[in-house]
C-alpha cells in the first residue's frame, strides 16, 4: 500500500516536472488564465450601455422633446447626431454608427393633444437581433413611463390593471454576473484538458511510455498519478478564480461554498477523465491536441455558457446531457445567484460523477490495453 | 519552391488528418452550432398562479398559451411556483391574486406580479419583453370588453431592419463561421514549424538552398488552399442549409474570407516559429485563437458596450475585423465604408505577423 502510495507519488512529481520546469510550458498553465478571467469577465456581457441613437424629429411641439429628454436623461442611450431627412437614414445604420433612429412624426403633438396614439417610429439595426430586441425593450420602457406620466396629467381611461415586474437572484438583470461566474467552469476545462490530453501521447512520442511498461506500476497507479497533477492544479486554479471572482468582480455567493468545491472535484475528474482517454487514444501529441481540441469546442459552445441549452434543437439538447461542463455551470451558477443547496443540486451532481467514472475507467482499459 | 509546396502538400495528403481539419471539422462544426446557438427564447416555461379563477383570468391564460414564446404551467399556490422557480423547471412567474378580478371590476389597478428568474439575465430581459407583448394585447382586449378602452398616448411602431424576423441565428452563423475558421487556419499551420524543428527536418531544410521567404511561402500556399475550400463549404451551408439570406456580393465575401484566411494563416504559423515545441504551440494556439474568437469577436457579445481598455484588446482579434464583415455582407450588404475599414486593419494584422515571422524565422535559421 505504502509502495503503491510512493510510486503514483513519485510519478506525479515527475509529471509536475515536465509541465513545470520548461519556462514556456510554465508561462502557458498559469498566464493565460489569470489574462483570460479578467479580460473576458469585462468583455463577456450582454448589457448594452452605449446604445446610439439618432433623432429624426419633424414635430415642433413640446411633446416630443418631453419625450426626446426621457432618452437623454438614460444612461443606456447616447445620442449620436440629429438628422433631417429620410435619405440619411440609411447610411448611418448600414455603417453600424447609430444602432437605431427615433422617427417622430410632423403630427406627433397633434396626434397627443387629441388623444390618437401618437406614432413614435423606431428604425432599428437588427443585424445582432439580440442587442436589437434588449433595446426596445429599453425603448418600451421609457415610452411607458411617459404614457403613464401623460394620462395621470391628461386624464384618460388609466388601465385598470398594472404589471409589477421583479427578478429573483439579480435584481438589476445585470448579465455580467451569470457570464462571469460560468468563467470558472471554461477557464478549468481549458487548463485541465491543456494538463492531461498531452501527457500519456507526450510519453509515447519520446518513448518513455515503454519505460513505464516495464516499471512495477498497475495501470491504475498510472492513471492515479497522471490524474493528480489536473486534479491539483485545476483545484489551485479554481480557487484563484473564485475568490478573483468574489473578491474583485463582487459577485455575491449566496450559497455554500463547498457545493462549488464538490462540483469543481466532479467537474475535474470528469475533464481530466476526457483528457486522459483523449490522450491514450492518441499516438501523437498533435493528434492529443486535436482531440482536446475537439472536445473542448463543443464543449463549451454547447454547454450553455452563452446561450440557453433551452433554445436548442431537441437533439442538441440531448447532446449536451454528455457534457461535464453543462452540470457545472448550472451548479456554480446556482450556488452563487440562487444560494441553491446540496438537496437541489443532486441532479446535478450525479451525472457528472458518472460521466467522470466513465471516462476514467474507459482511459484506464486504454492504458492496460497499451501496457499489456 | 515549388519542391516545397509539393513537399507540404504531399504531407497534407498523406496525413489525412489536415484534410479532415480542413473540410470535416468545419461542416461537422457549423452544424452543431447552426443548430445549437441560438439566442431566441421559444417556448419558455413559466408558471401562471392564479389564486382565484375567473373568465378574466382564463383569457389571460389563453394569451400565453396563444404566444410562440410561452408553455405556461396553471399552478394555484404562489409557493408552489416558487419551488418550481427554485428547481429551475420555470422559468418565470406570472402571478394574478384571488381579489384579481374583484379589483379589475372596480376600476382599481389590480396588481399583477411578474417574477423572473434573474440567474440568466440577458435570457430574463428578453422574458420580461415578451410578457410585456402578451400581457399589453390582453389589456387592450380587456380594458375594451370592461367598457373603458384603453387610451395609450404614444404607440412604438418598429422596423427591424436587415433581419426582420429577428432570427438571431442570421447573425449567428456568419460569426461562427468566423470563429470556426479562425481555429481552421489556427491549429493547420501552429503545429507545422513546431513540427519541423522537433522532428529535426528543419535543419535537413536548413543546408538546402531554398530561402527563408520560400520555406514560409511553401507553408502557406498549401493551407491557405485548404483552408479556403473549408470556407467555401461553411458560406455554402451558412446560405443553402440555415437559410442566412445573402444581400451583399459574393466577390466581396470571397475578398475578405482571404484576407481573413491569411490573417489566421499567419497567426498560426506566429505561434508555431514562437513556440519552438509542439506542447507550448498546441497550448498557444487554444489559448489565444478558440476563446478571444468566442468572446472579444463581437460574435455574440456586444464591442460597443464593453469597457474602453477591453475595446483596444479586441482589436487584436482577427476574428472581430471578419465578424463585423461577414455579418454585414450577410445581412445588410456590400457596404463599403465597413469593409474597407476591416480589411485594412486584417491587412495591416497579417503584414505585421509575417513580418515577425520572417524576423523570428531568420534568427533560428543562423543558429
Amino acid at each position: 500500500m505504502i509502495l503503491m502510495l510512493r510510486r503514483i507519488f513519485s510519478l506525479m512529481i515527475k509529471e509536475f516536472r515536465t509541465l513545470l520546469t520548461d519556462k514556456k510550458s510554465r508561462m502557458v498553465l498559469i498566464v493565460p488564465p489569470v489574462a483570460q478571467l479578467i479580460v473576458f469577465g469585462y468583455a463577456a456581457s450582454f448589457e448594452l450601455n452605449h446604445i446610439n441613437y439618432v433623432v429624426f424629429n419633424e414635430d415642433r411641439g413640446v411633446e416630443s422633446r418631453q419625450l426626446l429628454s426621457g432618452f437623454a436623461g438614460s444612461d443606456v442611450f447616447v445620442r449620436y447626431g440629429t438628422i433631417s431627412h429620410n435619405a440619411e437614414i440609411t447610411p448611418l445604420l448600414d455603417t453600424g454608427k447609430a444602432l437605431m433612429v427615433l422617427h417622430i412624426g410632423q403630427q406627433f403633438s397633434e396626434a397627443l393633444h387629441r388623444g390618437r396614439p401618437a406614432p413614435l417610429q423606431i428604425i432599428i439595426d437588427g443585424r445582432n437581433s439580440n442587442t436589437a430586441m434588449l433595446a426596445l425593450n429599453y425603448v418600451r420602457e421609457i415610452v411607458l413611463s411617459f404614457n403613464e406620466n401623460w394620462t395621470r396629467r391628461h386624464g384618460g381611461a388609466r388601465a385598470p390593471a398594472v404589471l409589477m415586474q421583479r427578478s429573483w437572484f439579480n435584481a438589476t438583470l445585470n448579465s455580467h454576473w451569470f457570464i462571469i461566474v460560468g468563467i470558472v467552469a471554461l477557464l478549468n476545462l481549458v487548463v485541465t484538458l491543456e494538463v492531461t490530453a498531452l501527457s500519456v501521447a507526450r510519453e509515447r512520442e519520446a518513448g518513455t511510455f515503454d519505460q513505464l511498461l516495464v516499471t512495477p506500476m498497475t495501470p491504475f497507479e498510472v492513471l492515479v498519478g497522471k490524474s493528480l497533477p489536473g486534479l491539483i492544479i485545476g483545484a489551485l486554479e479554481g480557487t484563484f478564480i473564485i475568490t478573483l471572482i468574489v473578491l474583485w468582480f463582487r459577485v455575491p455567493l449566496r450559497g455554500s461554498i463547498a457545493a462549488v468545491y464538490l462540483g469543481l472535484f466532479i467537474f475535474l475528474l470528469s475533464a481530466i477523465g476526457i483528457g486522459l482517454m483523449i490522450s491514450s487514444l492518441s499516438v501523437t501529441q498533435q493528434q492529443g491536441l486535436m482531440g482536446a481540441f475537439l472536445f473542448m469546442v463543443p464543449a463549451v459552445i454547447l454547454s450553455g455558457f452563452a446561450t440557453p441549452i433551452e433554445n436548442m434543437p431537441q437533439f442538441v439538447q440531448w447532446l449536451t446531457y454528455l457534457n461535464p461542463m453543462r452540470y457545472f455551470l448550472i451548479i456554480v451558477r446556482s450556488v452563487f445567484l440562487q444560494g441553491a443547496s446540496f438537496d437541489l443540486l443532486w441532479s446535478q451532481y450525479w451525472p457528472m460523477l458518472l460521466i467522470g467514472l466513465a471516462n476514467l475507467s474507459v482511459a484506464a482499459v486504454l492504458f492496460r490495453k497499451r501496457m499489456y | 519552391m515549388r519542391g516545397l509546396i509539393r513537399k507540404e502538400s504531399l504531407q497534407i495528403i498523406r496525413d489525412p488528418s489536415s484534410i479532415g481539419i480542413a473540410f470535416f471539422l468545419p461542416v461537422l462544426l457549423l452544424l452543431l452550432f447552426g443548430y445549437g446557438v441560438s439566442l431566441d427564447a421559444r417556448n419558455v416555461a413559466i408558471a401562471l398562479v392564479v389564486e382565484q379563477p375567473g373568465p378574466e383570468a382564463s383569457s389571460l391564460i389563453s394569451g400565453f398559451r396563444q404566444s410562440e414564446y410561452f408553455a405556461p404551467r396553471v399552478m394555484f399556490s404562489i409557493q408552489q411556483a416558487e419551488r418550481a422557480m427554485m428547481e429551475r423547471r420555470v422559468d418565470g412567474i406570472v402571478w394574478l391574486r384571488s381579489d384579481f378580478a374583484r379589483q379589475l371590476r372596480s376600476g382599481g389597478r389590480a396588481p399583477v406580479a411578474v417574477i423572473v428568474n434573474g440567474v440568466d439575465a440577458n435570457k430574463a430581459r428578453l422574458l420580461q419583453g415578451y410578457v410585456n407583448g402578451v400581457w399589453l394585447q390582453w389589456l387592450s382586449r380587456t380594458s375594451a370588453e370592461l367598457g373603458r378602452p384603453l387610451h395609450i398616448p404614444i404607440k412604438v411602431e418598429q422596423r427591424i431592419w436587415y433581419n426582420p424576423a429577428v432570427r438571431s441565428r442570421n447573425y449567428l452563423v456568419p460569426g461562427l463561421i468566423a470563429v470556426i475558421m479562425t481555429l481552421i487556419g489556427a491549429m493547420l499551420t501552429s503545429m507545422v514549424v513546431a513540427r519541423e524543428w522537433e522532428r529535426g527536418t528543419m535543419e535537413a531544410l536548413l543546408v538546402t538552398p531554398v530561402r527563408v521567404q520560400e520555406i514560409l511561402l511553401g507553408k502557406i500556399v498549401p493551407y491557405f488552399i485548404l483552408g479556403m475550400g473549408g470556407m467555401l463549404l461553411s458560406v455554402a451551408m451558412a446560405l443553402f442549409l440555415f437559410h442566412v439570406p445573402l444581400r451583399g456580393s459574393l466577390a466581396a465575401l470571397t475578398l475578405a474570407s482571404a484576407l481573413f484566411m491569411l490573417t489566421a494563416i499567419a497567426m498560426g504559423l506566429l505561434i508555431s516559429t514562437a513556440a519552438g515545441t509542439q506542447f507550448v504551440a498546441g497550448q498557444v494556439a487554444i489559448v489565444i485563437t478558440f476563446l478571444p474568437a468566442f468572446i472579444l469577436s463581437g460574435f455574440v457579445f456586444d464591442i460597443g458596450s464593453m469597457p474602453i481598455g477591453i475595446q483596444w484588446v479586441t482589436h487584436l482579434v482577427p476574428a472581430r475585423y471578419f465578424v463585423a464583415i461577414v455579418q454585414t455582407i450577410f445581412l445588410a450588404g456590400d457596404v463599403w465604408p465597413i469593409f474597407y475599414i476591416n480589411c485594412g486593419w486584417l491587412i495591416l494584422m497579417a503584414a505585421v505577423f509575417f513580418v515577425i515571422i520572417r524576423k523570428k524565422s531568420h534568427k533560428r535559421l543562423r543558429i
